[in-house]
């Protein structure tokens, strides 16, 4: 089972922490990968919070192909952090060329797009780098997204962060998310590693999802080009998320509704039994059925968590005002939070929604036998 | 008999029919129980002469000889009296000295029994007893990485919908908007399929209701049971018990007019409606109630004279076009109960099943489909309809599942399936595999006539009488003296084990594959056979 650490700070914060805190639960994955989701980033990215940042692995072929592509339509670099590798890298970490991380300057043509219309043609583009590195395999394309930075690679978590020099000044968020992988497929392909990203959404999930072909099936045939890849069994996790906020237009206490439906007489005697049986009706495609504990970013920097209905995977919420972090173990939260108190050390149930705002003050837990706020 | 009988191109032996009475002279008390049994007078009580030689062993004395009689059972081998192998001659046997068996090569009677230029008409299903859902295995089997739900002690939500999903986006604007949704009911996945009253005995059919009504109010098991083309008993129309019922309405309309005239009284709306366009058992064909089963009863609830055969046209007469049948009747029947009924058709599996499921897509009133296949059951259907005609139900199913997914619409517009779940007992498995395919339910008829009434009937022609009312455990006729045979009580009580069992076996198929919170419909990454043909064309995993 995949650990999972996830920490907000109201300061941004090296990455190296949460790495740390993943070496701490490392009897629990297999140092077989590591990925790394951050946003509301420090260092320079601070005062670019506007300019999309693409994210990625690539080949030295892969990166001239990328800057013919990008300069074709009118991105011009607007800051570079590549981190190229000259030494060997430890045993179990590949070969790669180029890890880039690249904040860009919109086309001037852009200019006059809305902001919603410019997110839109990110996420194609994405798109197609993705496709035009499998096609050609030099380039592997996580996140093209202001204000995010999305790094993964095999290996162990520790030894990949020494290995990329992670711990270093540009690099730094508020808002990181890190999962030490527990491999369970043969050949691991970097786009099935956690978290998954789309359009300012991020989860990243431990456990495994029995439910996968349906709400795969459902999520494609909803005609939208971002619910694609499926590598991995949880990428849906974060397209539901997607689905629920970004298209039904549900706040993120809906998601829990969504994923893990109460039962019917739950339901019944709920205030809002009408609404919740018709989400359960509508939405029944993208019932999970565990064992999930599922982590999250929103577009407002919030984070949650939630776990599935029946089977619960181990998870825990803790922290200080200004600080709150995620995490598979509580070893996880001691190594990092040790100075806060314990007792109010949180491990969300079947029914709970776990959230820290964007304000990182508390930790508000809804449960689903409560009234929806966005109805009320 | 003469020594030298005339033979004649019809004349049979036993040798040459598909049943042999196997008479035990030691055991029989000549009771003349099995005689006054028989559904088709296959046998009756028979004068034997026997001739006994007596030759001395010394040459003084003359042989002689000794001719005595004894009684006995003798089967008759014409074609209208052949033996069908119901066995309630051994039934009601105090000796147990008599049973038929199975001749041993093919009969010869199929060549007859189109006597008088009428092809052979029966009941029960396509005579082939081989089951594709059979092979089909649950392969997907949760270990280490997930870990096996406990059937018996875990909470399992197995319910379906049965009517019209709306898309999240439009359910939620209709919502604000207070614009009309379509109804949708919380139902259980295995469905009592469509019988009617006059297919059925008075005695079975109550015991149905009563078993159907019983999981329901009792043990708060949403079954639903759907009345076939016959009608409904007017009391029943006016019950509370109505909303465990889907109405058929065919071709016939057969007991519309009384169905009509009783909506103002209702307590409760139906389950749903269904519009029969086709059955699995005789696909473009219409139902048939022959005129043996038409007495008083029957008559006045289908609103037809008594004694006349009641033959529904293949389709519905006043349609002329898929427009027209689907989309205006559906709408016809919606509106009949306010719009709070979900109405939906069935068809006979068939290769054009997509198109029509395409168009029911379009039909903002359609709440689901119903696809009987080649192995579905019936009454009374011609020979060649029932084993020749209609599409195995597995790739119709799977095909139109695919294609809703194609169109995004697996979750708006459920399918149901029907024919031959169950055919050789394994009920569960096959329900579960068909949900798998896409099936949001299954609809089962047979099965419930022989696990709860008895039926004898099976795939190698055993029976197969219930067109002709003589139906030997009274679940068919409608001769008093026949169904009174049947103990309505026993048969509610039967309904419910069978659906208790099933309930388990569903719970020890979907738990190991990690199931619990919904039913996993469409979950084909848990199915597998041992066919590489069948595994593409169904899209399933081929294992060996």
């Amino acid at each position: 089972m995949c650990r999972l650490f996830a920490i907000t700070s109201e300061t941004p914060l090296s990455p190296m922490r949460a790495l740390e805190a993943l070496d701490v639960m490392r009897e629990g994955h297999d140092g077989s990968g590591v990925g790394l989701f951050m946003r509301d980033l420090g260092g320079p990215f601070e005062y670019m919070k506007e300019a999309p940042i693409l994210s990625g692995i690539f080949t030295e072929t892969g990166i001239k192909r990328l800057d013919d592509f990008m300069m074709e339509i009118g991105f011009l670099t607007k800051y570079r952090l590549s981190i190229h590798i000259s030494e060997a890298p430890p045993p179990g970490i590949p070969q790669r060329d180029v890890y880039l991380i690249r904040a860009y300057d919109y086309p001037k043509s852009w200019n006059r797009l809305s902001a919603r219309e410019k997110y839109a043609r990110l996420l194609i583009l994405r798109l197609e780098l993705q496709e035009m590195g499998m096609a050609e395999n030099d380039m592997i394309v996580f996140s093209f997204w202001p204000d995010v930075i999305m790094i993964k690679e095999i290996g162990d978590p520790l030894s990949v962060a020494e290995h990329l020099q992670i711990d270093r000044a540009e690099i730094q968020a508020g808002v990181i998310m890190a999962q030490g992988r527990q491999n369970t497929n043969y050949a691991i392909d970097l786009y099935a590693c956690h978290p998954f990203f789309l359009e300012g959404y991020s989860t990243m999930t431990n456990g495994e999802n029995t439910a996968f072909v349906p709400i795969k099936e459902y999520l494609i045939s909803r005609e939208f080009h971002g619910y694609r890849g499926y590598q991995s069994d949880s990428e849906v996790f974060t397209h539901i998320l997607h689905y629920t906020i970004a298209k039904l237009g549900l706040e993120i206490e809906c998601y829990k509704h969504i994923v893990t439906p109460l039962k019917d007489e739950d339901i019944d005697v709920h205030p809002d039994a009408v609404l919740l049986k018709h989400l359960k009706h509508t939405c029944r495609r993208l019932i999970i059925d565990g064992p999930n504990c599922v982590i999250g970013s929103l577009p407002d920097h919030s984070l949650f968590m939630v776990q599935d209905s029946k089977k619960l995977r181990p998870g825990v919420v803790g922290g200080r005002p200004g600080v709150f972090a995620f995490s598979s173990e509580i070893c996880g939260l001691d190594a990092v939070i040790p100075d806060r108190d314990r007792s109010k050390d949180f491990q969300p149930m079947h029914l709970d929604t776990a959230i820290v705002g964007p304000d990182r003050q508390e930790v508000k837990i809804c449960s689903q036998t409560q009234p929806l706020p966005l109805f009320h | 008999m003469f020594s030298d009988p005339a033979v004649a191109p019809f004349s049979l032996s036993l040798k040459d029919l598909p049943w042999w009475i196997d008479w035990d002279n030691s055991k029989c008390t000549l009771c003349g129980k099995c005689t006054a049994v028989c559904p088709v007078h296959a046998i009756e009580l028979g004068v034997f002469r026997r001739r006994k030689v007596q030759t001395p062993l010394n040459f003084s004395a003359q042989p002689s000889q000794e001719t005595s009689l004894y009684y006995g059972i003798r089967q008759k081998t014409d074609p209208a009296s052949a033996c069908i192998g119901c066995a309630m001659c051994s039934m009601v046997c105090p000796n147990d000295a008599i049973i038929p068996r199975r001749s041993d090569e093919a009969d010869k009677l199929r060549y007859h029994v189109d006597q008088g230029g009428s092809p052979r008409n029966r009941g029960g299903r396509r005579n082939v007893s081989e089951s594709l859902l059979d092979r089909i295995k649950f392969i997907r089997i949760s270990m280490l990485t997930d870990p096996a739900l406990d059937a018996g002690r875990h909470e399992f939500e197995l319910k379906t919908l049965l009517g019209r999903v709306l898309p999240p986006e439009e359910n939620f604007r209709r919502m604000k908007e207070r614009e009309w949704i379509p109804p949708i009911r919380e139902i259980y996945p295995l469905i009592i399929g469509s019988m009617s009253f006059g297919a059925l005995s008075p005695n079975m059919w109550e015991g149905l209701q009563l078993g159907v009504a019983y999981l329901n109010e009792e043990l708060k098991m949403p079954v639903r049971i759907c009345t076939g083309e016959g009608g409904c008993p007017p009391r029943l129309l006016r019950s509370r018990f109505l909303k465990y019922v889907i109405l058929q309405i065919a071709s016939g309309y057969f007991g519309w007019d009384e169905i009509i005239h009783a909506i103002p009284h209702m307590k409760e709306d139906p389950c749903a409606v269904e519009i029969k366009y086709g059955q699995g058992a005789k696909p473009g064909d219409g139902g048939l109630l022959m005129w043996y089963k038409v007495n008083k009863l029957i008559s006045a609830i289908r609103g037809v004279p008594m004694g006349v055969s009641l033959p529904s046209p293949p389709t519905h007469q006043t349609k002329y076009s898929i427009e027209e049948s689907v989309a205006k009747m559906i709408q016809s029947m919606s509106m009949a109960w306010g719009f709070r009924v979900p109405v939906y058709p069935k068809i006979s599996g068939t290769s054009t099943a997509a198109a029509v499921l395409n168009n029911l897509s379009r039909n903002p009133y359609a709440s689901g489909l119903s696809i009987d296949g080649e192995d579905g059951g019936t009454g009374a259907a011609y020979n060649v309809s029932m084993n020749h005609m209609g599409h195995p139900i597995a790739s119709n199913l799977r095909d139109c599942y695919l294609n809703l997914v194609k169109i995004g619409r697996q979750n708006e517009i459920p399918l149901f399936a029907g024919g031959g779940i169950g055919k050789n007992g394994n009920l569960a498995a096959n329900a579960a595999a068909l949900i798998m395919l896409g099936a949001s339910g299954v609809q089962i008829g047979k099965y419930i006539m022989q696990a709860a009434a008895g039926c004898v009937g099976s795939e190698s022609d055993r029976c197969n009488i219930c067109n002709i009312g003589r139906c030997p455990k009274g679940i068919t006729s409608q001769d008093p003296r026949l169904y009174r045979r049947l103990d309505v009580d026993l048969v509610a009580r039967r309904v419910v084990d069978v659906y208790l069992s099933f309930d388990t076996e569903l719970k020890k198929i979907v738990a190991p594959l990690g199931r619990s919170t919904t039913l996993p419909i469409g979950m084909s990454d848990a199915l597998g056979i041992n066919d590489p043909a069948v595994a593409e064309r169904l899209d399933i995993k081929y294992v060996v």
